[in-house]
């Protein structure tokens, strides 16, 4: 197999970015995550933080420990031990999704516009294992993908001012559970019961790059029995 | 308990340390003092630890009653500083009493002005830091602004010696400024013109300017690349959007964006951005990754050295 090919580019006085092939792909996910494993072990104490994105790691270090000419080359050094491979690191997580109309206010306009029933929606989007390339926009927001070609639809032309905590939604090939009440964007399917971030827990979300999420479809009763609430649902 | 209690927070006064570090990946932005060089001399003078939690008090209006005897210090912005009601003096150790009043005015240069008392407040920290995020809801008292009656813990405080910083070495506010730029991330998606047309007009801060970063007005940037994959935004990063304005991204910065960024300003010179307000003047101009570096070395030597020579006093 060849070696996988990466990009070290500067990002600022005390950063630099690692590159991968610019796209969506659960191997280029792989790589990222290893990149991390190995910049964490090699730089250790010089490190201030490490952020993973979809194909891409922000690496920032302690100007007063050391330098970029330093990192650069350490970083060359362990990322030698990078190899391509399909194999699943990460945790596997299921999230229970209380799916329906009065929770998933878009359900029926997916449906609509895709010309199946609200029912093949909800099956469709539980069919399918996803993987979590991103965590940001927010705390505990996890960009999940790839959603289903049949269930992909673009962003709200106008966003919501409020979507609920735990609302699962769609955006493109990506779907996610908003951690917070926040405006938003993305088409609602249903509602999370699980806090997707609680900074009085450890560790404080559920889940983290890499690891591989699939939906359950819960009923009403267990919704609200596994601590959900449906009055946020204003919209 | 001993500490201070709020009497009025003013416009937007923050607990705040150097910010939250090693959480990014949770999602969790930095947070941190926004001009970290005031908020450093302020607990440097008080020999307080680097990373003390103190308030980052915006705009004045801050008013605190000490409960207990202590020492403060106010650095940063320049604003008037009463002591029960006694004008004193900014950048310099003063001794407080039971009962007395501190008040912070409203700025006269500057934004954001910092007042640590000896020891630090006693916040507790959250993800490591007491830095208040109010978007994320982190840190500080409950993840909230200063409010009207909040009780600041902090230990009583009997001997310290009164320094104070001479005029000298404290910055000043008003000036046109020249930030610093390491380039990087996307500088090469820019044509030389694109980058002639950045580092020789003037910009200027427009009123978007806050805690996340500096939206600026001045000539547009074009880049080749409209849309990325998003990606780690580290501080100081310039962001250029598709109307060609560049942001400024800072302390409260939302940690993954898609936008293509020129690289990052000196944090050295985010500092005096932080403090600029609407209308402040500005030029970019690239440094070496080893200017900075140096740049950064120096800095640290220098404030050690005036530090040094000011407790041999």
């Amino acid at each position: 197999m060849s070696k996988p090919q990466y990009q070290l580019t500067l990002a600022g006085e005390n950063a630099l970015m690692l590159y991968f092939d610019q796209r969506i792909d659960p191997t280029i996910s792989a790589l990222v995550q290893q990149a991390c494993v190995l910049i964490r072990a090699e730089l250790a104490a010089d490190l201030i933080d490490v952020l993973p994105s979809y194909a891409s790691v922000l690496v920032m270090f302690n100007p007063c420990r050391t330098d970029h000419f330093r990192v650069q080359a350490q970083l060359q050094h362990c990322l030698a031990q990078l190899q391509n491979r399909d194999s699943q690191s990460g945790k596997r997580v299921e999230l229970p999704v209380y799916y329906s109309e009065e929770s998933g206010p878009d359900l029926a306009l997916i449906a609509q516009t895709k010309n199946i029933s609200i029912d093949e929606v909800i099956q469709r989007h539980q069919a399918i294992s996803y993987r979590v390339y991103a965590i940001g926009f927010a705390p505990g927001f996890a960009y999940l993908g790839e959603v289903d070609p049949l269930l992909q639809m673009p962003r709200l032309a106008t966003p919501r001012a409020k979507v609920p905590r735990g609302a699962v939604a769609i955006a493109d090939r990506q779907t996610a559970v908003y951690p917070a009440q926040s405006p938003g964007g993305w088409n609602l399917i249903g509602l999370c019961p699980t806090p997707m971030f609680n900074p009085d827990a450890s560790p404080a979300m559920p889940v983290s790059v890499g690891d591989e999420v699939r939906f359950v479809a819960i009923d009403k009763a267990e919704f609200l029995r596994l601590g959900g609430e449906l009055q946020g649902v204003e919209l | 308990m001993n500490g201070f209690s709020v009497i009025a927070p003013g416009m937007l006064s923050l607990l705040q340390d150097n910010g939250r570090f090693g959480q990014s990946a949770l999602g969790l932005t930095t947070g941190g003092a926004m001009d970290a060089s005031s908020a450093r001399w302020a607990n440097r003078l008080l020999g307080n630890h680097s990373n003390a939690p103190l308030i980052e008090c915006s705009v004045g209006g801050l008013q605190l009653r000490a409960g207990c005897s202590s020492y403060i210090a106010v650095t940063g912005a320049e604003l008037p500083l009463t002591i029960n009601g006694n004008p004193a003096e900014l950048w310099a150790v003063h001794k407080v009493q039971q009962g007395d009043v501190i008040e912070l005015g409203m700025v006269n240069q500057g934004l954001r002005a910092y007042l640590a008392v000896a020891g630090g407040f006693n916040i507790t920290a959250q993800f490591g830091s007491v830095s208040t995020v109010l978007r994320e809801g982190i840190g500080g008292l409950k993840g909230n602004k200063l409010q009207t009656g909040d009780l600041l813990a902090a230990e009583p405080v009997k001997q310290l010696p009164l320094l104070s910083l001479p005029q000298t070495y404290q910055p000043q506010f008003n000036r046109v400024l020249t930030l610093r730029l390491v380039e990087g991330y996307q500088a090469e998606s820019f044509s030389v013109t694109e980058l002639q047309r950045f580092y020789l007009n003037s910009y200027t801060v427009t009123p978007q300017a806050d805690r996340m970063g500096y939206k600026l007005k001045g000539a547009a940037i074009r880049c080749q690349q409209s849309q990325l994959l998003s990606e780690g935004i580290c501080y100081g990063a310039v962001q250029i959007p598709p109307d060609g304005q560049p942001i400024v991204l800072l302390n409260d910065r939302q940690t993954l964006g898609g936008y293509p960024k020129i690289g990052s300003v000196l944090s050295l010179d985010c500092a005096l951005l932080a403090q600029a307000v609407a209308g402040t003047e500005l030029y970019f101009t690239p440094i070496s990754p080893e200017q900075a570096h140096n740049a950064l070395c120096l800095a640290k030597v220098r404030t050690d050295a005036i530090t040094s020579q000011l407790v041999s006093l």
